[in-house]
């Protein structure tokens, strides 16, 4: 087994009154690339912020690298929903990349010749190089998708947390973010992503983490991503198609 | 200087530090914040009054901060308890505007401050209240208050350009590499106290809510980056000091209404003629698709 990454241990988070979150417990190694699946308000997106300490913890612990998470950020990249960001910002997609840097760059400096480079060199990494100074509300969802995947690569971190990267993109952007993710895999980092396509979930994660409202079950694709566990998950309302598992429609945002 | 060009001066800096705030509270989708401090500052002003019976540029801006930090705490407490972000704002502004008012009625009674002059402002007095100061010499008092918080709002928005930036249009990723992004939010809220309380005794509170938005949403129009949005902001904020001032003598009515209504103006003009987002230009070329 490998170093554990992150461990959280009797999580519980709510929004207001509402407990969103309750006693979620599991750990994740190193160099593994998760799935998170669930249904509609099973508390993906709460789980991610929650562990960044974007939303309060109720109770519970997070470590990273056996540390807290003040201490060990710049080695944690996020990429929020596309949807969380307005679009319609005065801005470019350089620009927007080279944020990915700003923690690194401090306070009172300005962004260089070199960080324009490191963001340049994300963008086409993503195949995005022709879009760099195109205004941000002039991309489709995918590219915006591609932008915002490019900015967390040159932050350069050690664990990714992405939510929805995949949702509502083309198949041109699904493929080139799937060969970043299995990029980033192979360089030994650590990434978990909410995912809403069962259909591709044993293709493209080696761990799944079932979750609705805390965790149904974590472990190996091969070993957890059964028709019972995701009956248990989604509360049995999925469909079987032709043996597969079927998709179950999502709305975008949530 | 004359009398005209003070006027014409001092309106123009309240158009170019408001022009400048503004681009931010439209972004941060904050217009309404903008509208309750241009009333709680009222109250920071009367206290500051109270206490040292003076209405001098220092103690306003104090007062002004304290009010305007107090507004947005009181804001950000209330929308904790679940109450809506407007509602918060609306009983927030209007509660803290109320005792302002009555302080006022109450314990000042004073020919210098009254509700009147604290919502219209009275720009036509201002070339008379003089202060002197070394190299410049003698002028006007709020003249010389705006000069200081124009560039107090120039060099912060110039030293934190890149965080404003990131926390206004990704407030999640700013959090999420080290920029503390409340201490941000009520900076940027302290800046607006400041600038408001300045254009107060120029515009009054409800046209400095124009100032403050209207110059930066046509500005929006105009371009897609934000410096130059910046940059056009402050100078249509300029524009509409000076096309307003020239209004009000032209129909000899008031100058602040006057400055106000050239602000709207100016947006009608943007949201007819702008080249990417005008009403002409989108009815001469179809809508640019993806590709």
């Amino acid at each position: 087994m490998n170093e554990v990454v992150l461990e959280v241990k009797n999580l519980t988070a709510a929004y207001q009154k509402n407990t969103v979150l309750r006693d979620v417990n599991f750990q994740v190694e190193a160099g593994s690339l998760t799935g998170i699946v669930g249904p509609n308000g099973a508390g993906k997106s709460t789980l991610i912020k929650t562990m960044l300490a974007l939303h309060p913890v109720l109770s519970g612990e997070v470590h990273f690298f056996g540390s807290t998470y003040k201490k060990v950020k710049k080695r944690i990249g996020y990429v929020p929903q596309r949807g969380s960001v307005d679009w319609d910002f005065p801005t470019i997609a350089l620009d927007v990349v080279m944020m990915g840097l700003y923690g690194q760059i401090g306070w009172l400096r300005r962004p260089t010749k070199t960080h324009q480079r490191m963001a340049f060199e994300a963008l086409d990494k993503m195949g995005m190089a022709d879009y760099a100074n195109r205004q941000i509300s002039q991309l489709s969802g995918g590219q915006q998708q591609r932008v915002f995947l490019a900015r967390a690569l040159v932050q350069n971190a050690d664990i990714y947390f992405m939510d929805e990267p995949l949702a509502g993109v083309d198949a041109a952007t699904e493929r080139a973010i799937m060969k970043i993710l299995d990029e980033l895999k192979a360089a030994g980092k650590t990434v978990m992503v909410v995912h809403h396509d069962l259909q591709t979930v044993a293709d493209y994660f080696d761990h799944v983490l079932f979750l609705n409202r805390t965790v149904i079950k974590h472990g190996k694709t091969n070993d957890v991503y059964t028709e019972d566990n995701i009956a248990t998950t989604y509360g049995g309302s999925i469909r079987l198609i032709g043996g597969r598992i079927g998709n179950v429609v999502h709305p975008v945002k949530q | 200087m004359t009398y005209t060009a003070w006027i014409i001066l001092t309106a123009s800096l309240v158009g170019l530090s408001c022009g400048l705030i503004g681009v931010f509270l439209i972004l941060r989708k904050m217009a309404m914040m903008a509208d309750a401090i241009s009333h709680t500052v009222l109250l920071g002003i009367v206290v500051a009054f109270i206490i040292t019976q003076e209405l001098t540029g220092v103690h306003m801006l104090i007062g002004a901060i304290i009010a305007g930090l107090l507004t947005a705490l009181f804001v950000q407490w209330l929308n904790s308890l679940d109450v809506q972000q407007e509602a918060a704002i609306g009983i927030v502004f209007t509660t803290l505007f109320a005792i302002g008012v009555i302080l006022i009625e109450a314990f000042v009674g004073n020919a210098h401050l009254d509700v009147q002059h604290a919502l219209m402002g009275e720009i036509t007095f201002i070339p008379w209240n003089r202060i002197t100061l070394p190299i410049v010499g003698s002028i006007p008092k709020a003249a010389a208050i705006l000069t200081l918080v124009f560039f107090v709002v120039l060099l912060f928005i110039i030293a934190f350009y890149k965080e404003w930036k990131i926390t206004t249009f990704d407030p999640g990723l700013a959090a999420s590499v080290g920029i503390p992004v409340l201490f941000m939010h009520y900076l940027f809220m302290s800046l607006v106290s400041i600038t408001t309380v300045a254009s107060f005794d120029a515009v009054g509170a409800i046209m400095v809510v124009a100032m403050l938005i209207t110059p930066a949403a046509s500005a929006y129009l105009w371009t897609d980056r934000l410096h130059m949005m910046l940059v056009i902001s402050g100078l249509f904020g300029v524009a509409s000091a000076v096309i307003g001032y020239f209004i009000a003598a032209w129909i000899d009515t008031s100058i602040s209404g006057s400055m106000a209504f050239a602000t709207g103006l100016i947006f009608l003009a943007s949201y007819l003629l702008s080249p990417k987002h005008g009403l002409l230009a989108k009815y001469l070329k179809p809508e640019e698709t993806f590709e």
